[in-house]
């Protein structure tokens, strides 16, 4: 599990490739764009992030993260996602992304796009920090300040994966349970934007030490 | 290196009922802000277009040409121009306009801004965002090329021989591309040679140097020539007379705006402990005394080597008299000494060139 594919290379795209290469990841990174066309970018932003199209990008990689803007979510293909990894770290931003139907109302974004990408074993993290945040807050195993990252999803295999990706990348994993507790760290939530510890972020999802594994 | 200030035209509380001012005495206020700016030696005022109750800057170009009138030196753009929602025909007029008044001070700093109010207002529609800004642009900057304009795309009628007038008279008028740190906008700015303008509102400034970096690279493989290639930074900033009050003080007004944008956003405003983080070393908030602000924007050229760095202060409905204070310190204070730090560098580096 060190192989990593980034889908989208945005502010939060390229954020996470930085991290996942200090941690010492293979990274991949694809777009819409053509990969000739993002080497050069990627070359200078994430010196070590080797550009690829989205095909070859996810089949050489063990986990997928989606880092494109939600209201992209229809792009991706979900026939080339089957059985995969994928780490969801979109939200739904009506008023600055425009409104989209399928998301009014949703009990969590994440639920909508495991709709629509069946098959695959969604995982939603990293939504609720801020991209700098994600290289700027991450802190070594133990160290005091380290910071919390919720983990939502309905497969326990690929919940343990992502958390020890969350991990490696210098966070402390919180697993929440299924997809559907994904709502609870969405914006609006006390644990949009906000700064966690491990005990904190336990403590305001109602988790208990005992109830965990 | 030039300094400025950014606006999107705050609104102040009155300190004795609380209420809001008026939307009409922040214009003039605003205007009142420019007029110091140019008077204590800053070089640069930009007005990004809003349309709410807090922050009514909607229609940048009047309140700058009602500046041009009364200022001398300072360059009187926008921060930004949501070209999105704006015709860019009228757009490039009444920059072309203010441009002839000022005598060559205007500037267009074209972006998607940090909201949305534009859209419903004008009638388009957000998810129709990145191709109506990609449109919008190509079209503004044909204008900027020639002043009959051949031109069709998909949002607006089509232009056949369509004279646009009036005409900057030093040839072009500036057209700034401003960025939150998408690398894509820096490429996009770097092919097209444009000067970029990069809002670094959050986080550790020099996290920004490989983007600029990229745009000096992308403009250098397109064979844009050095002379186009410009980059400058627009951050969050206060300076007062005391570090620890000034510190402070701006936290209570950016801490509101904060509030106000946290509750659209649906995120919690930050705590205190992260506003000092951001708000010393190098963090996004440029907030204390002069010295420290001199020796911070110092610290960021380094890294980024920017032309240009401008301070958006008037946040929170700060008081007016607080706002003018930032401005006069800003240029009498921290502009020597950023100028005195840059240039000895710079007398410095040519004596190393001329010894080798």
């Amino acid at each position: 599990m060190h192989k990593v594919a980034i889908l989208g290379a945005g502010r939060v795209g390229t954020a996470l490739a930085r991290r996942a290469l200090s941690a010492g990841y293979e990274v991949r990174v694809a777009t819409s764009r053509p990969a000739a066309d993002n080497a050069f970018m990627l070359q200078i932003v994430a010196p070590g992030a080797i550009a690829a199209g989205a095909e070859e990008a996810i089949a050489e990689s063990d986990i997928i993260v989606l880092a494109l803007p939600l209201s992209k979510y229809r792009t991706l293909k979900p026939e080339l996602l089957q059985g995969k990894i994928v780490v969801d770290t979109m939200n739904y931003w009506a008023p600055t992304d425009g409104t989209l139907a399928e998301f009014e109302g949703a009990a969590s974004s994440s639920e909508v796009v495991q709709r629509f990408l069946k098959g695959t074993r969604l995982v939603r993290s990293f939504n609720h920090m801020g991209y700098h945040e994600i290289e700027d807050a991450a802190r070594p195993q133990g160290h005091a300040e380290r910071r919390a990252m919720a983990v939502a999803g309905d497969d326990p295999e690929a919940n343990l994966v992502v958390a020890a990706f969350v991990d490696r990348l210098g966070f402390d994993p919180v697993l929440s349970g299924g997809l559907a507790s994904s709502r609870l760290f969405a914006g609006g939530t006390p644990i949009f934007g906000a700064a966690m510890t491990r005990g904190e972020m336990e403590e305001n999802l109602g988790l208990s030490s005992e109830n965990l594994v | 290196m030039e300094l400025g200030i950014y606006s999107f035209g705050d609104v102040q509380r009155d300190a004795a009922t609380g209420e809001l001012g008026s939307t009409a005495q922040a214009t003039r206020n605003l205007l009142e802000a420019i007029q110091l700016a140019d008077q204590v030696g800053l070089d640069y005022f930009g007005i990004g277009e809003h349309h709410t109750r807090e922050m009514p800057a909607s229609a940048a170009t009047v309140i700058l040409g009602a500046a041009a009138s009364s200022t001398s030196t300072i360059k009187l753009g926008s921060a930004v121009t949501v070209l999105s929602t704006d015709d860019p025909v009228r757009v490039y007029q009444q920059f072309a306009t203010l441009d002839a008044v000022s005598n060559g001070r205007a500037e267009i700093t074209a972006g998607r801004g940090s909201s949305t109010e534009s859209f419903p207002l004008f009638g388009q529609s957000l998810n129709d965002y990145d191709e109506l800004y990609a449109e919008k642009l190509d079209l503004l900057l044909k204008i900027n090329e020639s002043e009959t304009v051949t031109w069709s795309g998909k949002f607006r009628p089509a232009l056949n021989d369509a004279l646009v007038v009036p005409r900057p008279e030093r040839g072009t008028l500036p057209i700034w591309l401003a960025t939150g740190g998408n690398p894509h906008s820096s490429v996009r700015a770097g092919l097209l040679g444009l000067p970029i303008s990069y809002a670094i509102i959050g986080g550790q400034a020099h996290r920004f140097a490989p983007l600029a970096d990229l745009y000096r690279r992308a403009a250098e493989q397109t064979g844009h020539g050095p002379e186009k290639i410009k980059v400058s930074v627009a951050s969050p900033g206060f300076v007062g007379d005391d570090a620890k009050r000034a510190k402070d003080f701006f936290w209570t007004h950016w801490h509101a705006v904060m509030e106000q944008i946290g509750r659209i956003r649906g995120f919690a405003p930050p705590p205190r402990f992260h506003y000092d983080t951001e708000a010393s070393g190098a963090g996004a908030l440029f907030v204390g005394h002069p010295e420290e602000i001199a020796e911070r924007i110092v610290t960021l050229h380094k890294s980024i080597g920017h032309q240009r760095q401008f301070f958006q202060t008037d946040v929170g409905q700060m008081p007016h008299r607080d706002f003018l204070r930032s401005i006069e310190l800003l240029g009498t204070r921290v502009k020597p000494l950023v100028d005195a730090e840059l240039g000895k560098r710079q007398r410095e580096t040519d004596e190393a060139t001329a010894h080798a």
